[in-house]
């Protein structure tokens, strides 16, 4: 390293290395991504924002609440679930038995015993009742075969584990797919306020959302999101009461005689927060959907 | 290149050489400590509305979202960059044993930048976010501060061409490859996100972090450690213990510590973050390298601490060493899975801005004012203070926020703890960080405060000096006429 030449040029390798690796590279494979579509369906993925919605996300951004928020879900494996649906003529205690010398004597039930005896424990027959989850796929095939030989029905499903999924933050992890229609791209990297990538599936209503932003204690106690005032306007009652004004309760709610109103920013807001959803199952992210189970 | 006027140059003193830089550096380090006060009194703000959720309800420009990310930016690009821009220009102007060349240039560029960073802080409050992390100045303030970054970047690489010594001196290595660093990852990013077409889905989040890695970790660790191995020599009096360890650690740094930044859980080809992985776990050599060096060149040293510049850039190689580590850990997947959105990460960045860059910086800020304005400080206690604010400061600011992370980050992976649970952990050691960045407040505050005096009694000078040549040059003139004394002597 004598000269300056030397120097430059190293850096120049050094980090046109890395260009060609971490921006060419993702260009050429994931610039040109199409939406994908939904496993054992014809729909398309994702699904093309309404035009409220497409400003939305610029509302969101405007508003940093990125900063806050991710919109990214984990997911650390997947489990076959069997749940017992119908029992038909029998008992929650026969059944209980009947499990339990099927578990004795077939030989691939074995490994899965423990957590069968156990999730029946202290069963009285309520429906729907999950008896196995876990790894084993061979399980729930050779336990629901049993059931359906005597009559009893079940439903196997694949599901997304892990701690976000159990949160109810998502149905399974986030995938590219996911962000195409997004610009900006907003994963967010702290959360100081719960993963948003499902909210449209967990707080589908578009009042409860306005509300939550206007006054987000008058909805969740102590809940410490900032209010979003700013993004209505409080006016007084004309003629007629605006269609659009909130319902609040009495210690959030303006001055008698006075009604708050969402603008345009709140509402587009709520839209792109209702339009968020993660519960495709995908290609790259399988899963069994609740309605399209046997 | 230019050898007679390498020759006629060698005789020029130092003190020549620090009144060249005069100009650019008061305009540099003056912007960069008002954007450091800024940023941190915006930092302690957005705060608060952990504390009062209610507070900026009505006021969006104060909004957590809003203010946060100005905060941040303001730290970066506010007080970072020019500020080691200023020191970059200075050591390379002594170094080179010439006199700054084209010093008017780094002066219009330091105002571009500022007014860069007053435009893009400005968007950010008004909600004119870009949206992508540490690139969320809109592009006008973006051009601004490329701009601003080129122009001083001639200046400094004139000044190189026209060194004395032929070869170069391990810092020079550092600091040429971080103007170039800066130029080509700043530029690319904004010209792919910024730009009117920017690539559709999560590449941009790719590009983004790209970014991010190549400004925090090894623009931060460029420059810093650059500055660091110029004084800290200097300092103790012996040159720097290991060129040849040095150069091993410069050459992994930029060749491995570029690769980091796709976080392990990211939604990208797997690949990606398994590379970055990879790019971390090498990264720790050169982060072991360069401060082996720098332990052994003040190591057995009997120069004495007590608060001044040799105090704040050994705190500051020390920070290096800590927070690249921790930032290196982040990308381990295992780590990840806990790590991953929650406070531990604000608080390594936030150690990484401060703790290692702005301590090296101030230190150095320290140690070249005085020569630079051909005086001492004016308040030397104050700078002394600003140390151990500072240094209690930061560790006051981040450490919380690292134990609150892991914690937050325990509970988070908990589904039956719930989600309210896990933040309200948090919010107990926000409480305790924010007295920490208001330490690092009062600290910034001496930094301006001796700043702005100095340039004040600077200017006062100059205007006594254009007084005073006007009063001599108007005595002079009133020699042609009769004093009153002649006059009363006549009558
Ligand atoms: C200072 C951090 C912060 C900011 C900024 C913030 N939020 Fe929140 N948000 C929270 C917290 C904490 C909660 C959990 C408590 C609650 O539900 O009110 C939350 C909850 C939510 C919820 C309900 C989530 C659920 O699972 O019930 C929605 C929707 C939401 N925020 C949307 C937004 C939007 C839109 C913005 C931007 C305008 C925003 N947030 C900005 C902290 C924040």
């Amino acid at each position: 390293m004598k000269t300056g030449f030397s120097v430059f040029l190293a850096a120049f390798v050094a980090l046109g290395l890395s260009w060609c690796g971490l921006v060419y590279g993702p260009l050429k494979q994931l610039g040109g991504a199409q939406e994908t579509t939904v496993l054992q369906s014809t729909d398309k993925w994702p699904v093309q924002r309404t035009g409220d919605a497409t400003l939305g996300l610029q509302v969101y951004r405007a508003n940093g609440c990125a900063a806050c928020h991710t919109e990214l879900v984990h997911q650390t494996g997947a489990a076959n679930v069997l749940t017992l649906t119908d029992i038909g003529v029998h008992k929650a205690a026969d059944l209980k038995d009947f499990t339990t010398s099927l578990l004795g004597t077939v030989s691939e039930l074995t490994t899965a015993s423990n957590t069968v005896v156990a999730n029946l424990a202290g069963w009285n027959g309520e429906l729907p009742k999950v008896i196995y989850s876990g790894a084993d796929d061979t399980v729930v095939s050779m336990l629901g075969d049993k059931f359906k030989a005597v009559g009893v029905k079940t439903e196997a499903r694949v599901i997304a584990t892990g701690a976000d999924i159990a949160r109810g933050w998502g149905t399974r992890q986030s995938v590219a797919a996911d962000y195409l229609y997004d610009s900006p791209v907003q994963f967010g990297s702290l959360r100081a306020g719960p993963d948003l990538a499902n909210i449209g599936v967990r707080a589908p209503d578009l009042n409860w959302q306005l509300q939550h932003l206007y006054a987000p204690r008058s909805l969740v106690k102590n809940s410490t999101m900032p209010a979003f005032r700013y993004l209505f306007t409080v006016k007084k009652i004309g003629a007629q009461p605006a269609p659009d004004a909130l319902v609040l309760p009495k210690e959030f709610s303006p001055a008698t005689g006075f009604e708050v109103v969402p603008t345009d920013e709140a509402r587009q807001l709520a839209a792109y927060l209702v339009s968020l959803k993660n519960n495709a199952p995908l290609y790259e992210a399988p899963f069994t959907p609740i309605t399209a189970a046997k | 290149m230019n050898l007679t006027e390498n020759n006629e140059n060698k005789a020029i003193c130092s003190s020549e050489i620090d009144a060249s830089c005069r100009l650019p550096l008061l305009a540099l380090f003056g912007g960069a400590a008002l954007w450091l006060v800024l940023g941190l009194a915006l930092g302690i703000v957005a705060m608060l509305s952990f504390h009062q959720p209610d507070m900026f309800a009505d006021c969006s420009c104060l909004t957590y979202g809003h203010a946060q990310t100005a905060a941040n930016d303001l730290l970066l690009y506010g007080f970072v960059m020019p500020a080691a821009l200023g020191v970059i220009l200075w050591i390379f102007a002594r170094l080179s044993q010439v006199t700054l060349v084209l010093p008017i240039v780094p002066v219009v560029a330091a105002n571009l930048w500022h007014l860069g960073v007053f435009v893009g802080t400005v968007t950010i409050l008004f909600g004119g976010s870009t949206g992508h992390p540490w690139l969320e100045y809109p592009r006008a303030a973006a051009v601004l501060l490329f701009a601003a970054f080129m122009l001083i970047s001639v200046s400094a690489a004139a000044t190189l061409g026209f060194r004395t010594h032929r070869e170069l001196y391990p810092s020079h290595w550092f600091l040429l490859a971080g103007l170039l660093w800066f130029v080509w990852s700043y530029g690319t990013a904004n010209l792919f996100l910024v730009g009117n077409h920017p690539p559709r889905g999560v590449v941009q989040a790719v590009i983004g972090w790209w970014l991010t890695n190549n400004l925090l970790f090894v623009w931060l660790a460029l420059a810093g450690i650059g500055i660091a191995f110029y004084f800290l020599p200097k300092i103790v009096g012996k040159p720097l213990a290991s060129s040849g360890y040095a150069l091993f650690g410069f050459l992994t740094l930029i060749f491995f510590g570029t690769w980091v930044g796709i976080p392990p859980s990211a939604p990208v080809p797997a690949w990606l973050p398994t590379v970055s992985a990879f790019g971390a776990l090498l990264s720790i050599i050169p982060v072991i390298a360069l401060g082996i060096v720098a332990m052994k060149t003040v190591c057995c040293a009997k120069v004495p601490c007590v608060g001044g510049s040799f105090c704040f850039i050994k705190f500051g190689v020390l920070s290096f060493v800590v927070s690249s580590l921790l930032y290196i850990g982040e990308f381990c997947p295992r780590a990840s899975r806990v790590l991953d959105f929650t406070w531990f990460n604000v608080g390594v960045t936030q150690w990484q801005l401060l703790g290692f860059a702005g301590m090296i910086l101030c230190g150095a800020i320290y140690e070249i004012l005085p020569r630079v304005m051909g005086k001492e400080l004016p308040f030397a206690k104050l700078a002394k203070l600003n140390f151990f604010l500072f240094a209690g400061g930061t560790l006051l600011f981040v450490i919380p926020l690292l134990i609150g992370g892991v914690e937050q980050g325990m509970k988070l992976r908990d589904a039956n703890i719930p989600f309210a649970d896990a933040s309200a952990v948090a919010l107990k050691f926000l409480r305790i960080s924010t007295t920490g960045q208001l330490l690092v407040l009062l600290g910034a505050l001496c930094l301006l405060l001796n700043i702005l005096v100095m340039t004040i009694q600077w200017k006062l000078g100059l205007v006594k000096t254009v007084v005073s040549v006007v009063k001599d040059s108007l005595i002079e003139g009133s020699a042609y006429q009769p004093l009153p004394g002649d006059k009363e002597a006549k009558s």
